[in-house]
């Protein structure tokens, strides 16, 4: 569980967050929706490390992360997606999933020059793992291709692959499906429910489309101009005034009287 | 008589050009994997140059030392001490993007090139280091003795070379290009970028040292001189940059070809340049070469031998 105790992130003047305070329960899968400019992503960088918070503490399974870097982070288990692709680009597809899992012998500097047998083991699972994420996300034809090559959609899914390789207990994923395909959507959520079910992993997803969010979501935090505007299952938000005001009201939303 | 004379000009050319192959192949693990631009190359040379000279020339009064050891000895000390200058350099500016990066980098090899020339009491200041011995120097005399130093050198090469696939073909040179390709993604999986930015900098810093050394016992003499920046760190980055950055194939046909060049444009400017020029004819030169290089990166964008990702090892399902 991901507990996040009066959160405040601040450029400058502007209050990209301010003051949230919510769970993310283990082993549930929790929408992260608002409109744009509400501070989703910059709420996913706080949590994971990205950017430092101005106030408040971000706390895993109980323990304050708050000061911990971005790799630390994700040593504890913690994954996350880009919005806007971070591709190795240079790296082929495969190579970017490879890069991503944990590698501790393949990336001691001693092992590769001098003892090369001692991570070939590794070497060949994380492989393995690689080539199952490849085909997974039905990037057979692009696997030997640089990533910067790939297209718009094909780079959500290379973020992912990456994310998945971490065998990660929670993942933050920022608007994943943005730009992909409808089949390939409906065996992500497949996949996303598969994971969340079978082996407990904790979701938080930032997406814009409702249905989406409905559909896999069984509870949901609206924010708005920095703030959580309310929180709940996927029906009741989609009631709410103050959501429909947020999103469809045109900036008429006056929620910080 | 002619071709005697011409073997011999060739041996010495493939002498320096295989000292400029090693120094190639270090940048490349820091600039071509790493992404770290690192633009005070001759200072480290430098330092690993006087390492080398002071550790086994004979004992003398005007410098520190020497101390008469073997050249593998004073070969491992350029390495040890130019990378403890990587080491501390990299301490303070690894965290520093690229831009800032080099121009701290100059900065530090300036300095360290500086404290060389005023440190009398330990290089001899400008006057230089003298009699500064090579490997097998009590075997064979006069020219044998260079082309043995040829043989010498080259396994230099080749085992930097070794080395240098090693890291690249590996999970953790891997690693190195992803945090080159994009930082923030590859701290988010969990690799800690700046323990990879230091071993990359030192690694490369040491392989520079032993350039240095190399070169301080090829010319047997030693003085600020050698260490110009101009003659090593431009050129090593022109060769590096022609011969196709993130390739170890590239960068040894870089430093190889672009001293090819070098070379001519001496004979060059030599033969065609009115003698009050000839003073200045390096200026010159560097202009062609600056020229060569626009033509060659405009031909080929990412140099003559391109970066490509190493074989998979294993097919596995
Ligand atoms: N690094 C930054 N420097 C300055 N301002 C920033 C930075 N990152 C985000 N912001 C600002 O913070 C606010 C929230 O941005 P954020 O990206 O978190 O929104 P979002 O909810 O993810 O929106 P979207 O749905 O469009 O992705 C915006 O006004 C944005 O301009
Ligand atoms: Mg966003």
């Amino acid at each position: 569980m991901i507990s996040l105790d009066h959160v405040s992130v601040s450029f400058g003047g502007l209050k990209a967050v301010n003051n949230v305070s919510f769970d993310i329960p283990s082993g549930r899968i929790t929408g992260l929706i608002g409109p744009n400019g509400a501070g989703k992503t910059t709420l996913f960088n706080a949590i994971a490390g990205h950017v430092p918070v101005t106030s408040g503490r971000v706390l895993l399974e109980g323990a304050d992360i708050t000061k911990l870097k971005p790799h630390e982070r994700a040593a504890l288990g913690l994954a996350r997606t880009f919005q806007i692709p971070h591709e190795f680009s240079r790296l082929s597809v495969l190579e970017n999933f490879m890069a991503a899992a944990a590698a501790p012998l393949g990336e001691n500097v001693l092992n590769v020059v001098f003892r090369r047998s001692r991570f070939l083991a590794e070497e060949e699972a994380v492989t393995r793992a690689a080539r199952q994420t490849v085909r997974f996300l039905e990037l057979d034809r692009v696997s030997d291709e640089k990533a910067g090559n790939l297209s718009g959609g094909q780079k959500k899914l290379l973020e992912l692959g990456r994310a998945l390789m971490r065998a990660p207990k929670i993942v933050l994923l920022d608007e994943i499906c943005a730009g992909i395909n409808r089949t390939l959507l409906a065996k992500i959520a497949d996949k996303i429910k598969e994971l969340n079910t079978g082996r407990q992993l904790t979701f938080c997803l930032i997406e814009h489309d409702l249905d989406y969010v409905s559909k896999l979501c069984d509870n949901v935090v609206v924010m708005a101009q920095g703030e959580v505007l309310t929180r709940g299952s996927a029906a009741e938000v989609r009631r709410d005034e103050r959501v429909i005001e947020a999103y469809f009201g045109g900036g008429k939303y006056e929620g910080r009287a | 008589m002619e071709w005697t004379g011409l073997f011999f000009y060739l041996v010495s050319f493939l002498i320096a050009s295989g000292i400029y192959a090693i120094l190639c192949l270090a940048l490349n693990i820091q600039w071509g994997m790493g992404g770290l631009f690192n633009a005070g190359i001759a200072g480290f040379f430098a330092v690993g140059a006087y390492a080398s000279a002071i550790m086994t020339t004979a004992p003398s009064d005007k410098h520190l030392g020497g101390f008469g050891m073997p050249v593998p000895v004073g070969l491992v000390a350029a390495a040890v001490l130019a990378g403890l200058a990587g080491w501390a350099v990299a301490k303070i500016c690894v965290r520093l993007k690229s831009d800032y990066l080099a121009m701290a980098s100059i900065g530090i090899a300036e300095i360290l090139r500086l404290v060389i020339v005023n440190a009398e009491r330990v290089t001899n200041g400008s006057l230089g280091i003298a009699g500064i011995p090579r490997p097998f120097d009590g075997w064979v005399q006069g020219r044998a003795a260079d082309l043995l130093f040829l043989g010498f050198v080259w396994v230099i090469v080749a085992a930097a070379y070794v080395v240098s696939q090693r890291l690249h073909d590996s999970p953790w040179g891997r690693t190195l290009r992803a945090i080159r390709d994009n930082e923030a993604a590859a701290r988010a999986a969990g690799k800690d970028v700046e323990r990879f930015r230091l071993q990359t900098f030192v690694i490369g810093c040491a392989i520079m040292g032993v350039a240095g050394g190399l070169t301080a016992h090829e010319f047997k003499f030693l003085s600020p001189a050698a260490t110009e920046p101009l003659m090593v760190t431009f050129l090593v980055w022109v060769m590096l940059m022609a011969g196709g950055s993130g390739n170890n194939k590239g960068a040894i046909a870089g430093g190889l070809g672009i001293w090819a060049i070098w070379s001519m444009t001496e004979i060059l400017t030599n033969q065609l340049l009115p003698p009050e020029w000839i003073t200045r004819s390096s200026y010159i030169r560097i202009l062609l070469i600056g020229l060569l290089l626009q033509f060659v990166l405009q031909k080929f964008r990412s140099g003559l031998i391109p970066e490509a990702s190493p074989p998979i090892r294993f097919k596995g399902d």
